[in-house]
């Protein structure tokens, strides 16, 4: 984001209340659409200017849109999220899918940094951004249709089929990605809306998956959350702003146009609780390897104790069982382990009450074969996390490196 | 790592273009508001006017309207009398207004005057660039080019970009011939499924009624 620049005589002159009155209130003015007088000296609807610091809320925080990577990945995770899985319309090619993505953001510059969108009917809805971001990722189809495959990295392709999967096609692939994040679901849902609404003319809605996590108002930011299951999920995760994290999640290699981009494998992850709920908490921890009440490793005492998966306890067996999921998903490279940004789901309950939720696991990685695909294979092979976790749906996509304030996300491949 | 960053800077980008004094010291943050839709000021240097988000509502033929925010940086009021883009032959300047219980629209005598140091807006239910029998579909993301014209001769340039959009659907009645009414394509050569809006323009433009003001 750059620092804006205001003259002086802008801000004691002409079209200056309106600066005056964004300057002091933080509150957008000026939309293209404000409904009020169209023909004015001073700003429309003059925010209040008297307003405070205290005005600064978690509504007014901000995400950056431009960069190297694009936002929602390396960002603190929001307390909302909705993945939007898009299907591009017969006969959309590369010249379509870039007035796309020229439009989508365009959206997503304005609405990330607290502006309506162009021709934002409700722009209202868009001054408190809440750390909204925006992120847009490219699918297998899409490289298709913009006949740019020998750009597509290999390995963004439909996974390799693994004995747990259940797999619902209402939930599987998808030519384009759009990732909302926000710290309120207002926010979230209007852009959502914005972004639906500008896509439609070029693409279906395949499908929606809305989540939800702890937010950093109620848990303090890097607290490792819990899931539906009441299990501590993702305390072995890289850690943002690390060199190790930087390995793990942004390409590097291939081809040059995704170079600080990644890749991402949403996994829509069927908890089923009602025999969760007969399981007892000795069963419980056995089968992860850790403790409920604070994460520890069932070796240790605390939640970041390293696992000491050679221990046996008195019978002569490990401690940590050969099953249990954490042995399993164990990557000792830590630039060759997975990024989870997961969001837990909870859907409404059948008729007879039992529950429909789960976990929708976003993994990011620089290499989906070389660090996605290893660890899934261990887990299918065997993890007693499996008789209560069902993989129903399944997606990847090339998530495109960020842009400049004057391009597109995709313009590398699209342009 | 995780930087928190609050509203107003962002913010200020908005209304960057209202602080016209050095338009050309500020190109990043020109793109940064209107990527696709550049507005020339250079081309105008008679004017002080620049076009803040100029978009155009897509549609597959017929008519349709371009709307954004004319701003006045200069020290005097600027008069457009005129708008003309390759997209169409019949380009007018338009406003809505109230007749006979009816939201109609007609051409703007006069022309839009943007008063000093001050904006004037192009907005559905509002006043707009009205482009008859456009000689191609003008699809979402599209970039049309428009040239407006000013009383002292000056001309502007901008660019302008497709967007779908289900309102602006005023009645015509300018007593002139054009007739009918703005058409709804969606300008999706693709195959929209946003065809029934076609019906009820009418009631559409009556439930605008109440947005058409007479300008001060």
């Amino acid at each position: 984001m750059s620092e804006p620049r205001l003259s002086r005589r802008g801000l004691l002159a002409g079209g200056a209340a309106t600066a005056v009155g964004a300057l002091a209130a933080c509150a957008p003015a000026g939309s293209p659409t404000t409904p009020s007088s169209r023909s004015s000296a001073s700003a429309p609807a003059a925010p209040d200017v008297t307003a405070s610091p205290a005005a600064f809320s978690a509504g007014k925080a901000v995400e950056p849109f431009h960069g190297k990577h694009q936002s929602g990945i390396e960002t603190m995770p929001q307390a909302y999220a909705a993945f939007l899985g898009l299907d591009l319309r017969a006969g959309v090619d590369k010249e379509a899918i870039g007035r796309l993505m020229r439009l989508l953001t365009d959206d997503a510059r304005r609405l990330t940094q607290g502006r309506p969108a162009l021709a934002d009917v409700e722009p209202e809805l868009a001054v408190d951004p809440a750390r909204l971001t925006v992120t847009f990722g490219f699918g297998p189809g899409l490289f298709k249709a913009a006949g740019v495959e020998h750009l597509k990295p290999k390995t963004v392709a439909p996974l390799p089929a693994f004995s747990i999967d259940r797999l619902e096609k209402r939930w599987n692939d998808g030519d384009l990605l759009v990732q909302i994040c926000a710290d309120d679901g207002v926010t979230l849902s209007h852009a959502l809306r914005m972004i639906v609404k500008d896509a439609r003319a070029f693409a279906k809605v395949r499908w929606t998956q809305r989540g939800f996590r702890r937010s950093p108002q109620v848990q303090a930011p890097g607290t490792t959350q819990r899931n539906l299951m009441g299990q501590l999920d993702g305390t072995v995760n890289p850690a943002p702003g690390t060199a190790d994290f930087d390995r793990a999640v942004w390409i590097s290699d291939g081809p040059e146009w995704l170079h600080g981009g990644t890749t991402l494998v949403l996994r829509r992850i069927h908890m089923d609780l009602e025999t969760w709920d007969a399981a007892d908490r000795v069963a419980r921890e056995f089968s992860v390897g850790r403790r409920l009440d604070n994460g520890a490793p069932l070796t240790g005492s605390a939640e970041h104790d390293e696992p000491d998966f050679a221990r046996l306890g008195p019978a002569g067996f490990p401690i940590i069982s050969e099953y249990a999921h954490i042995r399993r998903a164990r990557v000792q490279d830590p630039g060759m382990r997975i990024y989870r940004r997961p969001y837990n789901y909870d859907e409404a309950a059948t008729s007879d009450g039992k529950s429909a939720s789960g976990l929708l696991f976003a993994s990011y990685q620089a290499d989906i074969a070389r660090q996605f695909v290893p660890i899934q294979q261990m887990l299918d092979e065997a993890d007693l996390l499996n008789a209560w976790t069902v993989p129903i749906g399944s997606a990847v996509f090339a998530i495109p490196p960020g842009c400049a304030p004057n391009g597109w996300v995709g313009d590398g491949l699209l342009a | 790592m995780f930087l928190r960053r609050i509203a107003p800077a962002a913010i200020l980008i908005t209304v960057i273009s209202a602080c016209g004094s050095q338009p050309a010291a500020q190109p990043e943050n020109q793109a940064a508001v209107q990527p696709a839709a550049e507005s020339t000021p250079q081309a105008a240097p008679g004017s002080a006017i620049t076009v803040t988000d100029p978009w155009v509502k897509s549609t597959k033929s017929g008519m349709t309207a371009a709307f954004g925010t004319l701003v006045n940086n200069g020290d005097t009021d600027v008069t457009v009398m005129s708008a003309a883009s390759p997209l169409s032959p019949d380009v007018e300047l338009h406003e809505v207004v109230e007749s006979g219980g009816k939201t109609i629209m007609q051409p703007k005598k006069g022309g839009f005057v943007i008063p000093a140091h001050g904006t004037h807006q192009l907005e559905p239910g509002g006043d707009h660039i009205m482009m008859m029998g456009v000689t191609k579909a003008v699809k979402p993301g599209d970039q049309i080019a428009f040239t407006l014209a000013f009383k002292d001769g000056a001309t502007l340039e901008f660019t302008a970009i497709g967007k779908e959009f289900a309102g602006g659907k005023e009645n015509y009645q300018p007593g002139t011939g054009h007739g009918g009414s703005h058409t709804d394509g969606s300008g999706d050569s693709h195959g929209s499924d946003h065809g029934s809006d076609h019906a009820d323009v009418g009631d559409a433009a009556g439930a605008m009624g109440d947005m058409s003001k007479e300008h001060s």
